[in-house]
């Protein structure tokens, strides 16, 4: 029923549409299934009322029209199987409406339309009834809200460690696009020199160790997740990565079957490309005019 | 309970002083053992101690934890500093988080070639004053208590006013038009675990210097 409603949902008039690009970019979906005459004028149907709840429950990430750091917390929504609202962030004006009126300075002075961003940054996630920022403290809320973060302490520390383990090697990854074409090289081969030295014996001992399909606990957290993305964002710059971790081989199929994974892997999923020349100067459009 | 946790670093605040911070307010003992050359370092990476061949790393309750950031939440978690429910503990992670993006470029700093000091000094200062203080005296502006989140002490206080004491060294006067987050550093500063930390003689360290850029050196090159 949830997912029904939802479907239809797409297919309403949204009340207060977000500016730029046109509804159907977002509504895709509405092809899935079509029930008739649900557009209607007057009193709200309880459809419509229900479409409204559900869509001011969902999870709305602003950030621009690409991977960055937003990228991991996609993922992790994904993979605890939650619909998000994204409303694109790809021109200066949009970002200002999320931002506050000029002066950026100013924007705690700002009451209802600004003031959204707590240090003046994005990524920033409404979820319930708050605006996150901070990529960690966003993805360890969904984590922990999803059963993504161990049944207790240890197993939380452990998935910390791990996650922060490999945000360190994302990292590079996201910085990449925005160096110079001459390093961009180099920092390649940097980036995989780190992976094969340093990140990836350390999950290979890990899974050959305890023989299991996770890396925490017998059951998915937030570190296979981070993990995955990683080695999927490496393996597009350098495909034969892997080549010398069996068991992370193994690990990446394994885990990339799980089906709110597959799903997010598939075309048409909110999972973003990589970047690109246009992603640069977009970011560059927005936060440096 | 193995006994009590071991600090393992160079000898300078760098990374580590956040973790003596939170464990010297929680009232936690802990002993430091400080490498002095590279080969300090290589004896723990050959050890297989470090997971990521890096420190910091703390010995505590059995596991040799690394990456700052667990080490913060799992002393956080263990001495009830991390809030009461996700929610809270959403907010304290949130202001961390900008706390430590700031102390990021002041414990960076000193490890910079000194030329590019005075630019990072200035990036310091104006992030401060019109970024992260705002930010925070906000926050206690609007609910109006003693703490940051959840009218109770949390890791995000500790660390916010351990940054404030870093600041103010770098730029004194730097709080003094935030009222409330000089209250806070105050209050936090009179607390009997925090007061012991502020005194001379504890295991608090002095900032980092041109020496310890030197020692950092030679031992991380």
């Amino acid at each position: 029923m949830l997912n029904i409603a939802v479907s239809i949902g797409e297919i309403l008039p949204e009340p207060r549409p977000p500016p730029g690009p046109p509804a159907a970019l977002w509504s895709r979906r509405a092809a899935d299934s079509s029930p008739s005459a649900l557009c209607s004028s007057g009193a709200p149907s309880g459809l419509q009322k229900a479409w409204k709840a559900i869509m001011t429950e969902r999870p709305k990430l602003h950030y621009p029209n690409a991977r960055g750091r937003m990228e991991s917390v996609r993922w992790v929504l994904a993979a605890a199987g939650v619909e998000a609202y994204l409303p694109l962030m790809h021109e200066p004006l949009q970002c200002r409406a999320v931002a506050g009126p000029l002066p950026m300075t100013d924007w705690w002075k700002v009451s209802d339309t600004g003031n959204h961003l707590l240090f003046q940054q994005v990524p920033m996630v409404e979820i319930d009834g708050m605006k996150l920022v901070q990529t960690r403290s966003i993805l360890h809320y969904i984590a922990e809200k999803h059963q993504l973060f161990g049944k207790d302490l240890k197993e939380r520390t452990l998935i910390d460690m791990y996650v922060e383990g490999t945000l360190d090697l994302l990292e590079l990854l996201i910085m990449h696009p925005f160096l110079k074409p001459d390093d961009q090289q180099r920092e390649v081969v940097n980036m995989a020199q780190k992976a094969i030295i340093r990140y990836f014996p350390v999950f290979e001992k890990i899974l050959r160790g305890h023989g299991q399909s996770f890396l925490v606990g017998n059951q998915l957290s937030l570190a296979d997740v981070i993990l995955l993305q990683t080695i999927l964002a490496l393996e597009e710059k350098i495909p034969n990565i892997l080549s010398a971790f069996p068991f992370l081989q193994e690990y990446t199929v394994k885990i990339s079957n799980i089906p709110t994974i597959k799903r997010f892997l598939e075309p048409g999923s909110k999972k973003k490309p990589p970047p690109d020349e246009i992603y640069v100067r977009t970011v560059y459009s927005i936060f440096m005019p | 309970m193995a006994g009590k946790p071991k600090l393992h670093y160079f000898n300078g605040r760098g990374r580590m002083e956040s973790i003596r911070w939170l464990l010297a307010a929680a009232g936690v003992e802990f002993e430091e053992k400080c490498m002095k050359t590279r080969e300090d370092l290589e004896k723990l990476r050959k050890d297989g101690v470090l997971m990521f061949q890096q420190v910091p790393m703390v010995e505590i309750d059995g596991m040799k934890l690394v990456q700052t950031r667990a080490i913060f939440n799992y002393i956080a978690d263990k001495h009830n500093l991390y809030g009461k429910d996700i929610k809270e503990r959403a907010l304290i992670d949130m202001y961390t988080e900008g706390i430590v993006d700031l102390n990021e470029l002041i414990l960076t700093r000193p490890f910079l070639p000194p030329e590019e000091q005075e630019a990072k000094l200035a990036q310091i200062k104006d992030k401060a004053k019109n970024r992260y203080f705002p930010a925070f005296e906000k926050v206690l502006k609007s609910h109006g208590q003693d703490y940051l989140v959840g009218n109770k002490l949390s890791k995000a206080d500790i660390l916010l006013v351990e940054l404030l004491y870093n600041v103010e060294e770098l730029n004194p006067g730097a709080t003094a038009s935030f009222p409330l987050l000089q209250a806070l550093k105050t209050r936090i500063s009179n607390l009997p675990t925090v007061k012991k930390f502020l005194q001379p003689g504890s295991q608090r360290n002095p900032p980092d210097d041109e020496k310890c850029r030197e020692e950092a050196k030679i031992i991380f090159h």
